[in-house]
């Protein structure tokens, strides 16, 4: 039974896709398990044979449990019973070092360890490390003499690995021309280029999960006015496959809504004046904290949708767009809604020194939970943003400006801002949007909810 | 009541109860020491100082406070004798912050730098050339002071030994060299090893003033440090001291002392310097025995409250590791620990 | 800017430095009356007098010891071992005393002092007068080493050296007495502890110090010139404590190292830069590290087989060709 989600315990066999004696092809799908959150296809780790199955349809077991055999072509799985459930986690023992009765010879027992979820997610980056259930194979052969391992371990130098992670380069499809073959630099940087330039990459070995493909969206090229490209740049090309990856995949759906900032304006002029917050405060940091706040009443809109399900995330990380020159970056905030006004502008104002250095930390990058884009500055009044996969909503801000409003029957002039958001609907409905910015829109008309 | 000792004219009775005072109090620290070194109190090397008191302290009396003292790692007595505070030498035994070297030296290395007493040193003679190199300082610079090295019978022997009472010598440094000649390097006695067991004549070669004294009578080792001291800075050149001594107790803590007989340590413990020197100020109606009762207890007293006031003491904290390293840089390695 | 040799820079820095402070003064064996084995300080002993300029007796723990407790006491001793071979003598005093007296007395007493010796092989003086052991002291906390491969850190380094309150091994190499380099007159500094990029480039990171500076430097214009490869030159100058920042920024940029220097392999400086660069910018490599290193063997007289004991720029540019690959 695989580990399909951080805090899974045990899972339920729904349906076997193969019946025992099936061929079964690395990366498909041969069964489906339902968890306490939702019914997920679990795919070969490993080409073989089903050769027999131990946990029938309907039956749930613990995570680390063995659930069927899959064996080589023309050998017969083992028939006593299975293994206790084995500590899934740090790494898959090899079957003989745990004991594993010699009548099991030949049987390559699916090995789920942590990286089961990862691999489904990124399975060119964990190409490696997939292989590591084949040593099994040759050990559990005492009598036989060593077998080469099933595949051979791709040599590629640090360097070259990085690049074609950041990019998302099948280091299988990479020629490499060092030494005994080993993929440098320069191979990676050759392939990367034939694939700007359109080239198509050669076909992905059939074991090659389908889930790969977005990672790498074909755009297609089109007869347009004449025009010689510029090569993207490396941030050009990463927001480019961002974003057209989540206006394709997300649904979104879009609320606005209109914020009386006087009071919170009057916050800001207060704390500035003070001088009690490490440094000046801006009109972002108010929304940010705010932002954090209601999260914490609305975790719908601090989750990810998943195909396994909806993961609600238990730490507040509200990113923040910055504009650089080439671009923009949106780092986050960890733990925002912990953090006081001046420590999230303190935070900010260090985000955007080092988003412009390039120093940025990893966790700021991927941590993210929700995103603040803030265009105000520049006039703009309404700024509908396109949400930041895996995050499931961004806050779009336009400018504070002095407004007439009527109050009490009068016309009065407010410092009034729009405040726009996009929601995932496969997350989210409208009408809970609509609460969000509601209780948004009451936090920032009043501020002193955001010193409590 | 007399105020002279027959045939020590210079010094005056208060100073004399002050030797006995000193030497109590060393005694009674190092009784102690032993006892804390068995309930784990201190750890590593513990080598006692016990029988031979005299010498620390009546050369150290002989001395001036600008004076440079650097010592071997039997140093606890030139510490004390030089005023260092006992309270903060038991610290450094215990490995205390509030230890003379804060807890990062240990029983042979204790530094007290106010009182220009510049270590102990636990390789035997490495020390020798740095009081060279101390003594030159003063030299150059004009100063009035003098630099003096404590070594033991067992550093005669050392290369190091020979090569800083040459150079001294060829450059007039105002040095004192104490050898305390306890006669046995650890297990070894000096008669096995040294083809010239009177130490003070290797000195003699290389030019050297040079004299032996008894090292189990505080007074006649105070008169040759003050003479000899004297001449160094009178700018002599060095001057070598050769202390006839012995040590009542073993090496270290460990040591069953099967290199030398009981009867020849008995016959050392009827000339106990202690014992000497209250004898001589009783028969010269210096001193009654209430006054030595008194001094007695002064000194455990200090010892009891040196013993407290280290337990008290915090170890030095972890990031203490890190320091004293360099002067104005962090440990090389540091940035990897920081 | 003049154009003076290494020797002449170490000459003048010493020179402007006992002309500014009084503390300073010289002392080693055949410094004085002799001039110097390597004639640093021909002029000295008339220039300034014997209490400035000191010829020892050969005694070289006596006089590292005796440097060590003049500085204990207030002067800034600037003792000479004739060779780094000699130090061995005084290992007691370098490593035991210098290195350890700030730690052991909890920082009451410094020790600043610099120790000028001699390292290298390459002129026929056999086994035990052509050894590099300056990576040895490079591993002993307390200890400061400095080894400058070209006049102008020569004398900018040795005179951050004198002023620098720690104990300092400054290592000189007997081939680099005649190299010739700008030099400021008067007064400048080079600061301790600061690796510098002798030469830029793009495609491949060398590492070198001390004779093998020069080693890298023309296998790096070869490369250029017969390959169109860019190697970029890191001069290490101090070996403790070691600056590898510019080390890792360059192997961020061409990927691929060099390290090549005159002592032996085993154990060695080398290692440990490879292992910190692996350490530090793995993700950024695209080809092992690779070292040169003087085989692990006594130096032979002969000169044949003294020319094979040691780093050649033939070996370098084949060794860069081969990560190259």
């Amino acid at each position: 039974m695989p580990q399909m989600g951080f805090d899974m315990k045990e899972g339920k066999v729904v349906s076997w896709r193969k019946r025992e004696g099936d061929q079964v092809q690395e990366g498909e799908i041969i069964a489906d398990i339902e968890t306490d959150k939702a019914v997920v296809e679990m795919e070969a780790f490993a080409s073989g044979v089903l050769g027999r199955i131990v946990v029938p349809e309907g039956e749930t077991v613990p995570v680390g449990t063995v659930i069927a055999y899959l064996v080589e072509p023309g050998e017969a799985p083992p028939s006593g019973a299975p293994p206790e459930p084995a500590r899934v986690q740090p790494a898959p023992a090899p079957a003989a070092e745990r004991g594993e009765p010699p009548q099991s010879p030949g049987a390559v027992e699916q090995e789920y360890g942590r990286q089961g979820r990862e691999v489904a997610e990124a399975p060119a980056r964990d190409f490696p490390e997939r292989e590591a259930p084949a040593p099994a194979r040759a050990e559990a052969r005492p009598s036989a003499p060593p077998q080469p391992a099933a595949a051979e371990r791709l040599r590629v130098t640090p360097v070259a690995r990085r690049i074609a992670e950041e990019h998302g380069i099948d280091l299988r499809s990479v020629q490499g021309t060092g030494p005994e073959g080993r993929i440098t630099r320069k191979d990676v940087e050759a392939a990367l280029e034939r694939q700007r330039a359109g080239v198509a990459a050669p076909p992905q070995p059939e074991a090659a999960p389908a889930a790969a493909a977005p990672e790498r969206p074909a755009l297609p090229v089109r007869e347009g006015p004449p025009g010689r490209p510029q090569p993207l740049t490396r941030m050009r090309e990463t927001i480019a496959r961002r974003m057209s990856l989540a206006k394709q995949q997300i649904p979104h759906y879009y609320l606005t809504m209109d914020v009386d900032m006087t009071a919170a304006m009057a916050l800001r002029e207060q704390i500035n004046a003070s001088g009690a917050a490490p440094t000046r405060v801006s009109v972002n940091d108010l929304i940010v904290k705010a932002v954090a706040k209601v999260l914490e009443q609305y975790p719908a809109f601090n989750a990810s949708y998943t195909e396994e399900g909806i993961v609600h995330h238990p730490r507040i990380n509200v990113c923040i767009a910055i504009a650089l020159e080439d671009g923009l970056i949106a780092p986050c905030v960890l733990d925002t809604n912990h953090k006081t006004i001046g420590q999230i502008a303190e935070e900010a104002k260090d985000l955007v020194e080092r988003a412009r250095g390039g120093r940025l930390r990893p966790e700021e990058l991927t941590e993210g939970t929700f995103t603040v884009t803030n265009l105000g500055a520049w006039g703009v009044e309404t700024l509908i943003g396109i949400i930041q996969p895996p995050q499931s909503a961004i806050l779009g801000v336009g400018q504070v400006a002095p407004q007439p409003v009527v109050r009490d029957g009068e016309i009065k002039v407010a410092q009034m801002m729009k405040v726009a958001l996009s929601g995932d609907h496969r997350v989210t409905d409208g009408a809970v949007g609509a609460q969000f910015l509601g209780e948004l829109r009451d936090t920032l008309q009043n501020p002193w909810r955001l010193l409590v | 009541m007399a105020t002279r000792l027959p045939g020590a004219p210079a010094l005056e009775r208060e100073q004399l109860l002050d030797f006995l005072y000193q030497m109590l109090l060393i005694r009674r620290f190092e009784e102690r020491s032993a006892e804390q070194y068995g309930r784990q109190k201190i750890g590593g090397f513990l080598h006692l100082y016990i029988g031979q008191e005299a010498v620390a302290v009546g050369a150290v009396a002989a001395l001036s406070p600008e004076d440079y003292i650097v010592s071997h790692y039997r140093e606890h007595g030139h510490a004390l004798a030089r005023g260092c505070d006992p309270k903060r030498v038991m610290a450094e035994l215990f490995g205390r912050e509030g230890g003379v070297s804060r807890g990062k030296g240990g029983s042979m290395h204790l530094f007290d730098k106010e009182r220009h007493f510049l270590g102990g040193y636990a390789i035997v003679a490495g020390h020798l050339p740095i009081a060279v190199g101390l003594g030159l300082s003063g030299q150059y610079l004009g100063q009035d002071r003098i630099a003096v090295a404590f070594f033991g019978d067992g550093a005669v022997n050392e290369g190091a030994f020979h090569e800083s009472l040459n150079l001294a010598a060829v450059w007039k440094v105002p040095v004192l060299f104490i050898c305390e000649n306890n006669q046995y390097a650890m297990g070894t006695e000096i008669s096995r090893v040294s083809a010239e067991t009177e130490v003070y004549k290797r000195a003699l070669a290389y030019n050297l003033h040079a004299e032996q004294v008894d090292g189990m009578d505080v007074v006649a080792v105070y008169e040759a440090t003050k003479r000899l001291a004297e001449r160094a800075r009178s700018g002599e050149g060095p001057m070598f001291l050769e202390a006839m001594t012995y040590r009542f107790r073993g090496h270290s803590m460990a040591d069953p002392e099967l290199y030398r007989s009981k009867e020849e340590t008995q016959r050392w413990l009827g000339r106990d310097p202690i014992a000497r020197l209250k004898d001589r100020l009783e028969n010269a109606d210096l001193l009654r025995e209430e006054e030595y009762t008194d001094l007695d207890r002064r000194a455990r007293e200090a010892v009891d409250e040196a013993v407290r006031w280290a337990d008290a003491s915090p170890p030095p904290p972890p990031e203490a590791l890190w320091t004293d390293v360099y002067v104005g840089r962090g440990p090389v390695r540091g940035r990897d620990h920081a | 800017m003049p154009e003076i040799t290494y020797r002449e820079a170490i000459s003048q820095a010493l020179q402007e430095e006992l002309n500014a402070d009084e503390r300073v003064f010289l002392m080693g064996e055949d410094i004085g009356a002799y001039g110097g084995s390597y004639a640093v300080t021909k002029g000295f002993l008339e220039a300034y007098g014997e209490k400035r300029v000191r010829d020892t007796p050969i005694s070289e723990e006596a006089i590292v010891g005796c440097a060590i407790g003049a500085a204990m006491g207030g002067l800034k001793p600037i003792a000479e071992l004739m060779t780094i071979n000699f130090s061995l003598l005084a290992m007691d005093q370098i490593v035991n005393n210098a290195a350890k007296i700030l730690y052991m007395s909890g920082g009451q007493v410094p020790v600043p002092f610099v120790l000028r010796t001699v390292s290298g092989g390459g002129l026929q003086l056999g086994a035990q007068h052509s050894q590099s052991l300056e990576s040895w002291y490079a591993q002993v906390p307390g200890l400061v080493v400095v080894a400058p491969a070209t006049p102008y850190d020569a004398k900018g380094l040795l005179k951050s050296a004198i002023r620098e309150p720690n104990p300092v091994l400054f290592v000189e190499h007997s081939l680099l007495y005649r190299v010739r380099g700008e030099v400021p007159e008067g007064d400048y500094t080079v600061p301790i502890g600061e690796a510098d990029v002798k030469r830029e480039g793009k495609d491949v990171t060398i590492v070198a110090y001390l004779r093998t500076l020069g080693l890298a430097l023309e296998v790096a214009d070869r490369l250029a010139r017969e390959e169109g490869v860019e190697a970029e030159v890191v001069d290490l100058r101090t070996l403790r404590p070691l600056d590898l920042e510019p080390v890792f920024a360059s192997v961020k940029k061409t990927n691929r190292a060099v390290i090549v220097e005159d002592a032996w392999q085993t154990g060695g400086l080398s290692g440990e830069i490879a292992g910190r660069i692996q350490d530090e910018v793995f993700d950024w490599l695209d080809a092992p590290v690779k070292r040169l290193n003087a085989p692990d063997v006594p130096m032979p007289y002969a000169r044949n087989l003294e020319q094979l004991a040691l780093p050649t720029a033939d070996q370098l540019y084949d060794l860069v060709l081969e990560t190259l690959q």
